[in-house]
């Protein structure tokens, strides 16, 4: 049985017919196309697949697609276009932010999200808004000061 | 103009690619027309397989095949282990990509499903009806090797797949004659590598040409086709191998997998692209893991703070088979670095590596070194303890004095340079470690547990010279090369056969041709990971990538400099002798505007019209380096740790590394390396080990369970560095990939057994959880 659904990703409409248990990372990754967004874990620990819902972050292996129908999603490949970076992108890169890179997008959404309730968040905030995204390569640290840079380059302090 | 940024933090070249999700890994790839397999995976950790019945998911919704290990069975051979130890009384039984009759281990494969989709495949599975005959269960490297455990090889006795030995001295007068002997048990846990990337493979198949295309998650192309042609039998010329962006591997992507093998067998069988991809939690069963050591150790010294002798029995988890690497790990890794960062004269050391029902254990980040590390800093902190010094002080009493080329040590290996005490003195001014003893006292006094630990410590790196990893059975090269290649407009590719996957060297590649041949880093883009479009290499890991591939591109830009300048002095008419070289640009001594820039020799090469008697045409080398030695980098790393006496929780507070890597291409990317390692020695130390209960099915069997360093765990790094070059190496390099692994363990679970010291908690294994220590705490309160 599958079932007509249309989810809105970074702006533009993608329709189709899912399963009704169909998770919505599924769908962003196989329905759309886009693979920025990745698949980490089988138990909603890892963060890698997070993105915006609505407006509000959210675990995309967590959603059906059913769930998310009507919904309008931002994953990473919507938060610039990719030439003129987001200062989130531009901070990874100038504080090496990132390693193997596989932990990257869904980190840069979850920092996305703490930015926009806390503008000026201390190292520790930063630490704790981050601790449902695991990375197994950077120990963290330069992803703190990715996050503390992009504050300052987004006007908070 | 300097185009030079060699020793400077530039930003990664691939990041670009990786902030705005564009770069594709393994499982992002889709091919025309593919298909999804999904493995069957036993429930049992060792049982008889009495029958299989696959009826049921062959007539689910979009399958296609199952296959079982009779379908396997003479088209895929067994999977190789590459580390054929000598010495040893080696054993390595039959390990079928497929069980056949038998598992050994929760996650053994015993079938697989290819349908249309993934969901198809994975619904499938439960079609499948399996009949199995439970057998008995033993987990315990140690136990494992006790007549009368559970036998997992009918031709293993006791489990013992090698027993290999180090010995340098004469350990036993050494302990006869010592003034303190200390002893300790320590169990180094069962650890997941855990790259947040799962495995996938994706095998394509061209029946009419016999060529075999794999996509896969490796850290090591070139092997993983070598190995592939191997186990499929198809002919190494006709696979390819592609790796593509890959999202960490720690040691865990080394291995050749049962699951590639699987993946090309159902393409081979079906003729079309088939998938596989790893869910966490099979990754957590079948991807190989790491340490689980139990091991007895002592240490003797003199009564002045001399340590004397090192003696250890090693009893070394191999779980349920032997992976590709496997046997070097605990022995060449492991044994022949005794002697640490000191001089101790005698050693010996047993290492038995033993089957157990368990996940294949094979290397994980410092493989064998942080095992190593942990048991010698151990015995040094408890040595001081028993003669009352200070631990720092017993250290630098014992330290190998400053060489700076070659020192010997009792186990038999010629470490390269060091300067240890310099970089203990750096730390220990870094940390104000006299102040930190003074508070520590102050705390002590009001009843506070708080507990500073240290290691000085050396790893073996730069893997390493061929001929070696012939004598010691490793069953490959452990050299690299590299094609530098200019093209008409003075931009250059460089294809090496390493594989990077996180390490940033599409960066520190790129600085080293900058600095050799004066070209901007921007115009140099670094090809790897792909069997048919580089040279053959031997892979990323034992932190040899930078140091040995990076020693090939030293010599392939200084094979085209030479060239560059003959070309220079034909097309200015001058002697090859009277050419000058500076930053990109060749002139004649004396006159700088008689010149030629390398770009302009590019062009000049590549067009060809007026080329010295004698020379051919492009401006390309290619270079292979053996390095002639290991390369042995060096620091201290210091932790400072509080105790919770009523929770048992441990808060890190603080920590400092200073490491020795030698030279430095990017100081960004090295203090990076420190950070993560680091991270990934504290795991172990304080949250992370794999649990199974006593028929061995884990406990820990998703990221749930088990526990991985997160960011609000863990304070802020501070890292130092000191530069002692690497005699032998073009560029004085000696590689910092494991580094803070190999030393955090130690250091960490040093600090908190200081913290519990004054109450004589000596022992507590790891990884130190809250309830263990808290146990410990009462227990020795209550006088246990
Ligand atoms: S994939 Fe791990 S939390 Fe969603
Ligand atoms: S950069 Fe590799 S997991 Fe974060």
């Amino acid at each position: 049985m599958s079932v007509p659904v249309e989810v809105t990703i970074n702006g533009r409409a993608y329709s189709g017919e899912v399963e009704p248990r169909q998770l919505l990372v599924h769908f962003i990754r196989e329905n759309a196309g886009l693979t920025g967004t990745k698949v980490g874990c089988d138990t909603s620990q890892c963060g890698t697949c997070t993105v915006q819902l609505d407006g509000a972050i959210a675990k995309s292996c967590t959603v059906l697609t059913v769930q998310a129908s009507g919904s309008s999603v931002t994953t990473i490949e919507g938060l610039s276009n990719g030439v003129d970076l987001h200062p989130l992108q531009e901070a990874f890169w100038n504080k090496h932010g990132l390693q193997c890179g596989f932990c990257t997008p869904g980190m840069i959404m979850a920092s996305a999200e703490l930015l926009k309730n806390n503008p000026s968040p201390s190292r520790e905030e930063i630490r704790h808004a981050l601790e449902g995204n695991i990375c197994r390569c950077t120990g963290y640290q330069n992803i703190v000061s990715a996050v503390e840079e992009a504050a300052g380059a987004m006007g908070g302090s | 103009m300097t185009t030079r940024s060699f020793g400077s933090g530039i930003r990664r070249r691939e990041d670009p690619r990786l902030i705005t999700g564009k770069a594709p890994y393994t499982d992002d790839i889709k091919l025309p027309g593919m298909v999804h397999a999904a493995i069957l995976r036993s429930p049992h950790a060792h049982a008889n397989i009495k029958s299989i019945d696959t009826s049921g998911a062959a007539s689910q919704p979009g399958v296609l095949a199952v296959y079982t290990g009779a379908d396997l069975d003479g088209v895929i051979a067994g999977m190789p282990c590459a580390w054929l130890l000598p010495g040893s009384d080696l054993k390595t039984p039959e390990h079928p990509a497929i069980a056949k009759d038998r598992v050994r281990y929760v996650g053994d494969a015993v079938a697989v499903v290819v349908a249309g989709t993934r969901y198809e495949a994975e619904d499938a599975l439960e079609h499948i009806d399996v009949e199995y005959e439970t057998l008995g269960v033993v987990i315990n490297p140690k136990d494992a090797a006790q007549a009368g455990a559970p036998q997992l090889h009918d031709d293993v006795e006791n489990n013992i797949a090698f027993t290999w030995a180090v010995a340098g001295g004469d350990t036993d007068a050494a302990f006869a004659s010592a003034d303190v002997t200390v002893s300790d048990t320590i169990t180094l846990p069962r650890l997941i590598a855990n790259p947040m990337e799962p495995r996938s493979a994706i095998a394509s198949y061209l029946a009419a040409m016999n060529e075999l295309t794999l996509w896969s998650t490796t850290q090591n192309p070139h092997i993983c086709r070598f190995l592939t042609s191997v186990v499929t039998g198809v002919p190494e010329h006709k696979i390819r191998v592609i790796a593509p962006e890959v999202g960490g591997g720690f040691g865990s992507k080394i291995p050749y997998y049962p699951d590639e093998a699987i993946t090309a067998f159902c393409a081979m069988q079906l003729g079309v692209p088939v998938k596989w991809t790893e869910t966490r939690s099979e990754n957590y069963l079948a991807t190989t893991q790491g340490r689980d050591h139990v091991e007895e150790v002592e240490m003797a010294a003199t009564s002045d703070g001399t340590i004397t002798g090192l003696r250890t029995t090693v009893y070394a988890g191999m779980g349920a088979y032997l992976s590709t690497a496997a046997p070097g790990v605990p022995t060449i890794l492991h044994g022949l670095m005794y002697s640490g960062a000191y001089n101790i004269a005698n050693i010996s050391g047993t290492i038995h590596g033993v089957f157990n029902n368990g996940t294949p254990v094979d290397a994980y980040r410092g493989a064998g070194r942080p095992e190593a590390t942990t048991l010698i800093e151990r015995l040094v902190d408890l040595t001081a303890a028993a003669l009352d010094m200070d631990p720092a002080e017993l250290r630098r009493k014992n330290l190998i004095p400053k060489f700076e080329n070659g020192h010997d040590v009792a186990t038999g290996i010629i470490y390269d340079s060091g300067d240890y005490e310099l970089t203990l003195d750096a730390c220990l001014n870094n940390a104000d470690y006299a102040g930190l003893r003074a508070s520590q006292a102050a705390a002590r006094a009001e009843g506070r547990l708080v507990g500073i630990g240290m290691a000085t410590w050396v790893e073996i790196c730069g893997l390493g010279p061929s001929q070696v990893a012939g004598a010691v059975g490793f069953q490959g090269g452990l050299w690299e090369s590299a094609i530098v290649r200019f093209h008409p407009t003075g931009k250059v590719n460089v294809m090496v056969g390493s594989s990077p996957h996180g390490q940033g060297e599409e960066t520190t590649f790129a600085q080293i041709v900058s600095e050799e041949l004066g070209v901007p880093v921007e115009d140099v883009e670094i090809i790897h990971g792909d069997t048919d479009n580089t040279p053959m290499g031997w892979g990323t890991y034992g932190s040899r990538t930078t140091v040995v591939s990076g020693g090939a591109i030293a010599f392939a830009s200084r094979k085209i400099k030479e060239k560059s300048k003959e070309l220079a002095a034909h097309l200015l008419e001058a002697a090859v002798e009277d050419i000058e070289y500076e930053d990109g640009t060749f002139f004649v001594r004396g006159s700088a505007d008689q010149a030629k820039t390398i770009q302009d020799i590019a062009l000049m090469a590549n067009v060809a019209w007026n080329m010295p008697e004698g020379m051919e045409p492009g401006l390309e080398a290619s270079a292979f380096y053996d390095p002639p030695n290991f390369t042995y980098p060096f620091g201290t790393h210091l932790a400072v740790v509080e105790v919770d006496p009523e929770t048992g929780r441990i808060d890190l507070q603080n920590y400092w590394a200073v490491d020795d890597c030698g030279v430095q291409i990017n100081p960004m990317i090295v203090e990076g390396q420190v950070h993560g390692g680091v991270v990934q020695g504290v795991g172990p130390a304080l949250w992370e080990g794999v649990v199974y209960d006593d028929n061995g099915q884990p406990l820990t069997g998703t990221m749930q369970d088990y526990a991985l360093p997160r960011a609000d765990l863990l304070p802020d790094i501070n890292v130092g560095s000191t530069t002692t070059p690497s005699p032998h190496h073009p560029l004085g390099l000696k590689g910092v990939g494991e580094a803070g692994t190999i030393a955090a363990t130690p250091t960490v679970y040093n600090a908190v057994m200081d913290a519990l010291r004054p109450l004589g908690v000596n022992r507590v294994d790891m990884p130190l959880t809250p309830e263990k220590v808290w146990r410990a705490i009462n227990d020795a309160k209550n006088g246990g």
